[in-house]
């Protein structure tokens, strides 16, 4: 048991803690709640010189050969800042399903440009039904000479703008996991993408797919087998939106004791109340709590170990405490913490959009539920 | 980061289990729902000595001591694990007040005649020490204590009340806070000796029954009490500091934990072998609800001990955390305690004496009893102060 990080997660911790500092303050993260594509080019171009996009990935495809445990230390200080940039989304939704279910080839053709910032890959899961099943992927692919032709709607598709190549899920059989996944290129005919306008200001589409063709070749993993390269992911991206939610947790925390050091009322700092340090300890307590079971998780999941039920617990967790904290955030910063003005509403819009995204509280309860066999 | 134990460690939790299966009788299920000796019979009180007789002669129970005094200096670690799978396993026979406390006070503040007086009795598990610190007038302001010691000849004079002295009516000594100089500030003027005899005259011993209905805590009260002074340990009035002593004993709590997960497991299949209404209890979904939550928390509270731990592992001084741990981990065991009246339903009020209890009327005395835990060794709310102020720097009200 060592909960330490070593010598290169250290250095990469704090590479990140200062550069995303610096390069994406407050305004930035304003600037880019309207702007249309959501990302700034320049910004986005540095992260990728960072090497970040390559931390899971091996060396032979132009990643850094470390693991999922070291780009959760990424997302934990990306998360810190609110960082626009899909990150999260181009390693953990792009690169990621290729890095485990494509072949070789694949793999050599893609991650390269993954990881230097050539290509923006997203995934294309939900439907209609939201639910995180293989019964909600309701899109047909039928195969025809070496052709599949796709129909359907995708829903909450992150960064579709500005992505190059999107990942989609159709159902290819009669079985409830007959699910496969495609590679399909953005600007392929019969695909319209139209903007969600979401609590938090991200950037999510709605994806109509009408038609569209294409080759066989482009099957990422064999046909009826992407439900278990989805679990994977979503089991990642549940742990890397916890990461994302323990860096900001940290940030409400701090940001909310100086306030309470700071602000006077009746003559002394609202620090000195009871009441208002009782709300801190809580805050404090709740992401203490967090880090231990979210980095379990991680690790498990990089050394190829069962981490299902660290998963469903670290993500159940992190939703509650982390929406948790930014509501007792609000209550000490009283009036000013919920005008537009004010950081604390930029964290709490988030918090809730962190909290739904890849599977709920009650959705990893479910899950923990069956594994403990109730 | 590593989320795993060693070889070496797991080989010395089987170890610990083996020795307790064979030990602990066939269906062991701790005592009166307790893992402590705390509110024990007669013959469980016999019992609790005899496992502790057993387990110092294993080593076990100093293994944290250092080696000069017989101990094995063992890793923290490997301290945590003993206390998991102790109190997992539901086994009596640590020792609090001796081992954990007394002892590592007189490694650093005892004359050498104290050391060899009484670490080796301690050691071997023979005595049973009690500790008289909290009074009728001073709780969480401790340090404001009117027991007075009186100096005469070559004795301290005692005389005042103690109050939720654990154990004391099975002590055979106490190691005792009072005031030496009421002038003083009220931390300097404190000091710390050793009753060597809880019979001895003018020491009377009244029980606090608790709502539980076990007899755990006690008053004692002094009536001129005459201590020797060579059993002052460390100097004179500066016992509240040495009182404070803490040699780097694992303090994780993780003894919380486990004893929620040791409840819980066995709530969870209570749940699914039983039924109301004809369907399966774990099938309510407002019950799956509870366990996977509780399920989690116990999770966090592990997380938070072993926190601590490799701080303290790395030779950190844990500050909040130990408090984050105590206050998480106290309340966990209350909401543990409360699910299992969900799930027990009515049966729930049924305590140990009724013979139609479920799961031996434990939930009803887990209820009662898991309430103390919040109050002792500094309550809820002594512990979100000392997060707020010590932890994040909060000034003081």
């Amino acid at each position: 048991m060592d909960l330490s990080l070593n010598e290169t997660q250290q250095m990469l911790k704090n590479t990140a803690k200062d550069f995303f500092a610096s390069e994406c303050p407050e305004t930035h993260v304003r600037e880019m709640e309207t702007d249309r594509e959501g990302y700034n080019k320049q910004l986005w171009e540095k992260i990728v010189n960072q090497g970040w996009l390559g931390v899971p990935f091996s060396e032979k495809y132009g990643g850094f050969g470390l693991s999922f445990l070291e780009f959760c230390i990424l997302l934990e200080e990306a998360g810190r800042v609110l960082l626009p940039e899909p990150l999260f989304e181009a390693v953990l939704l792009g690169g990621m399903p290729i890095f485990i279910s494509g072949n070789e080839k694949q793999k050599e053709e893609l991650l390269p440009k993954v990881i230097s910032g050539e290509s923006i890959v997203t995934l294309a899961f939900y439907e209609e039904d939201d639910l995180i099943s293989p019964l909600s992927v309701q899109t047909k692919a039928s195969l025809n000479n070496n052709v599949y032709k796709l129909n359907g709607t995708k829903m909450f598709v992150p960064n579709a703008n500005i992505s190059d190549l999107l990942l989609i899920t159709a159902r290819t059989g009669n079985n409830d996991k007959d699910i496969s996944l495609f590679l399909i290129p953005s600007s392929t005919e019969g695909i319209t993408i139209s903007p969600l306008s979401t609590i938090s200001s991200d950037k999510q589409f709605v994806i109509n797919l009408d038609n569209v063709q294409i080759p066989s070749s482009n099957l990422i993993g064999n046909e009826n087998s992407a439900w278990k390269t989805i679990e994977t992911i979503f089991d990642m991206a549940a742990i890397g939106k916890s990461c994302e939610m323990l860096g900001a947790g940290e940030r409400v925390l701090e940001g909310t004791v100086e306030y309470a050091k700071t602000r006077t009322q009746f003559g002394r700092p609202i620090g000195t109340f009871g009441e208002i340090q009782r709300h801190c300890s809580e805050m404090a307590t709740l992401v203490e709590g967090t880090r231990f079971v979210i980095y379990e998780a991680a690790w498990k999941l990089s050394n190829n170990q069962n981490a299902s039920k660290e998963v469903s617990m670290a993500k159940s967790w992190t939703s509650d405490s982390h929406t948790k904290v930014c509501a007792i955030a609000h209550q000490v910063h009283g009036g000013i913490g919920f005008t537009k003005e004010h950081w604390i509403q930029l964290y709490s819009r988030r918090a809730k959009a962190a909290e739904i995204a890849y599977g709920d509280a009650n959705f990893h309860r479910n899950k923990l539920a069956s594994l403990l066999k109730l | 980061m590593r989320f795993a134990f060693t070889k070496e460690e797991d080989d010395f939790r089987q170890e610990v289990r083996e020795f307790l299966k064979n030990e602990l009788p066939k269906n062991w299920d701790g005592i009166a729902g307790n893992n402590l000796e705390e509110g024990a019979s007669e013959n469980e009180w016999g019992f609790t000595l005899e496992m502790r007789e057993k387990l110092a002669k294993k080593g076990w129970l100093t293994m944290a001591w250092p080696k000069e005094y017989g101990g094995q200096n063992a890793s923290v670690m490997k301290q945590v694990i003993f206390a998991e799978e102790m109190t997992l396993a539901r086994a009596p026979g640590r020792d609090g007040f001796g081992i954990r406390m007394l002892a590592p006070t007189l490694m650093i503040h005892g004359t050498e005649e104290q050391k060899t007086h009484y670490l080796p009795d301690i050691a071997a598990g023979k005595v049973q020490w009690c500790q008289g610190y909290s009074e009728p007038e001073s709780g969480s302001d401790l340090a404001s204590l009117q027991t007075k010691a009186v100096e005469d000849g070559d004795d301290f004079v005692i005389n005042g009340t103690k109050v939720w002295t654990s154990s004391a009516h099975r002590a055979d000594k106490m190691f005792i806070l009072v005031r030496t100089n009421p002038d003083a500030p009220k931390h300097r003027g404190i000091s710390f000796l050793l009753i060597d005899d809880m019979k001895s005259n003018g020491i009377q011993v009244n029980p606090i029954i608790d709502m539980a209905g076990r007899h755990n805590f006690n008053m004692v009260t002094f009536d001129n009490v005459r201590v020797p002074k060579k059993n002052l340990v460390g100097e004179l009035n500066r016992g509240w500091y040495v009182g404070a002593t803490l040699l780097d004993f694992e303090r994780s709590g993780v003894e919380y934990s486990s004893r929620c997960l040791s409840l819980l497991e066995e709530l969870i299949d209570f749940a699914k072998t039983n039924k109301r209404g004809g369907k399966l209890i774990s099938g309510d979904p407002n019950i799956k609800k509870e366990i996977t939550e509780l399920y989690t928390e116990i999770n966090v509270s592990r997380g938070m001990s072993y926190k601590i731990a490799d701080m303290q592992s790395k030779g950190e001084i844990p500050n909040k955390e130990s408090s984050m741990s105590k206050l998480f981990g106290t309340v966990l065991e209350q909401k543990v305690a409360d699910l299992g009246m969900k799930i027990l339903g009515l049966y729930g009020q049924l305590g140990p004496k009724s013979k139609h209890n479920k799961l031996k009327g434990k939930i009803e005395q887990e209820y009662l009893s898991t309430v103390s835990a919040t109050i002792a060794a500094g309550t809820s709310e002594i512990q979100r102060g000392i997060i707020a102020t010590r932890g994040l720097g909060l000034p003081k009200g």
